[in-house]
């Protein structure tokens, strides 16, 4: 940080002479143009934006028609000043699987025209094939084949970025779970990757246990983290508890999101985790989109959450 | 003659068993929770299970193999009678940390 106010500062004297200055994720970062250059190509800045939780479908107190809120995200992601080159959805796409409530969802998501990545939430797990509708639809990888459970991964501009299921397999007292299976691809995804490739993980529930009396962890999401450890940088975004709570640990950053249908209690603050009923006045304050930006090469990438209000 | 007699003994049958059946009992999901968590009931007994939440959640026996609801939204119920003595735990598929048990036992 030091290096980057001394830079910041040296940068400043050239105010005007040939300094181009670009915000990303409320981080400045600027390109030195040398005489006769053109703007050259940075390092590969972009940026993506994350929803999660739409549960299509919603239609009880505080949120009647969860498709309203879920098009002002989407608005939400049209008005950014810097167009995200995809979108990823970290879950709970519908409320109760069903096909009508995945189709208004892709409805509303195709008005931003943007690639989208899905990971299911254990609402999309409710069909009769127990997912097999989410898996139909969205879980197929660029060669149109299903892995295992719908898990994949692909690489943007140097950050590999992997999806987790960890709402398939559960078990009777347990949290979220990966399986053998997923931890066994994992390592293979993960094995011809240098340690300073920049990684995103994106799941549903989250990756730490957050809170075990509601079930928010994953039984066996240390394998995983021991498998990303080596990994100078790595994000964890996930859904799933409707409010962000951030948390980092050494090299790792977990970043869970609001959702764009209703907001849940802070961890132990209500008899359950149920939808935290909140005043229609200030739904809007507690629901969001997350915006996340690789600034430059080498540093944590910059993550925005902002409100639909 | 004798497709009456069949006939009346499958009635009497019937009323039998229906007059032995031991009284239903109905297990609450509230707040992320089956309410309440164990109950001890006869065997034959039907027990149905009422979702009071505004989330959608599930029945699943433990084993995933004695009993499994469809998915219940509010309001919905899931009913299964209970034959055999045993303990039988379930929880919701979708949220596993609920989990509850029903014991059968015989008087």
């Amino acid at each position: 940080m030091a290096t980057d106010r001394r830079r910041f500062l040296e940068c400043m004297g050239w105010a005007g002479t040939g300094l181009v200055w670009s915000m990303a994720g409320g981080t400045a970062s600027s390109v030195l143009l040398a005489p006769g250059q053109a703007l050259a190509k940075p390092a590969t800045p972009f940026s993506f934006v994350q929803v999660s939780d739409s549960h299509i479908g919603f239609t009880k107190d505080p949120n009647p028609d969860a498709r309203v809120t879920f098009r002002e995200a989407v608005a939400h992601i049209k008005a950014l000043p810097n167009k995200p080159a995809f979108i990823l959805h970290t879950g709970d796409v519908s409320q109760l699987s069903k096909p009508a409530e995945y189709d208004d969802a892709d409805q509303i998501l195709k008005e931003a025209g943007l690639p989208v990545f899905h990971v299911p939430g254990e609402h999309d797990m409710l069909d009769e094939g127990q997912g097999k509708a989410f898996l139909d639809r969205y879980g197929k990888d660029a060669n149109g084949k299903v892995q295992g459970d719908g898990w994949y991964s692909f690489d943007h501009s140097g950050v590999h970025f992997v999806g987790l299921v960890n709402v398939k397999q559960l078990k009777a007292g347990g949290m979220g779970h990966l399986g053998d299976d997923q931890l066994a691809w994992l390592k293979q995804d993960l094995a011809a990757r240098s340690a300073s490739t920049p990684i995103v993980v994106f799941t549903h529930i989250p990756l730490w246990t957050l809170y075990p009396e509601w079930g928010w962890g994953t039984d066996d999401s240390a394998q995983a983290l021991g498998l990303l450890a080596r990994f100078g940088s790595v994000t964890v975004l996930n859904g799933h508890i409707h409010q962000v709570i951030q948390k980092t640990e050494g090299h790792v950053a977990f970043h869970t999101a609001r959702s764009t249908a209703f907001p849940q209690p802070a961890p132990g603050q209500a008899a359950g985790p149920g939808p935290l009923k909140v005043p229609a006045g200030q739904l809007r304050d507690a629901l969001g989109v997350r915006t996340v930006s690789l600034v430059r090469s080498g540093q944590p990438l910059a993550v925005v959450d902002q409100s639909l209000a | 003659m004798r497709l009456f007699l069949t006939a009346l003994a499958a009635a009497s049958l019937s009323f039998a068993s229906a007059q032995a059946a031991p009284a239903p009992v109905t297990v609450k999901i509230e707040n992320f929770t089956f309410n309440a968590q164990t109950i001890t009931v006869a065997p034959g007994t039907t027990v149905t299970w009422l979702n009071d939440d505004d989330i959608p959640h599930t029945v699943v026996a433990a084993d995933n193999k004695a009993f499994r609801s469809k998915v219940l939204d509010t309001g919905d119920k899931f009913t299964f009678t209970f034959a055999s003595p045993g303990t039988y735990d379930y929880y919701c598929s979708i949220h596993p940390h609920m989990t509850g048990k029903v014991v059968v036992k015989g008087s």
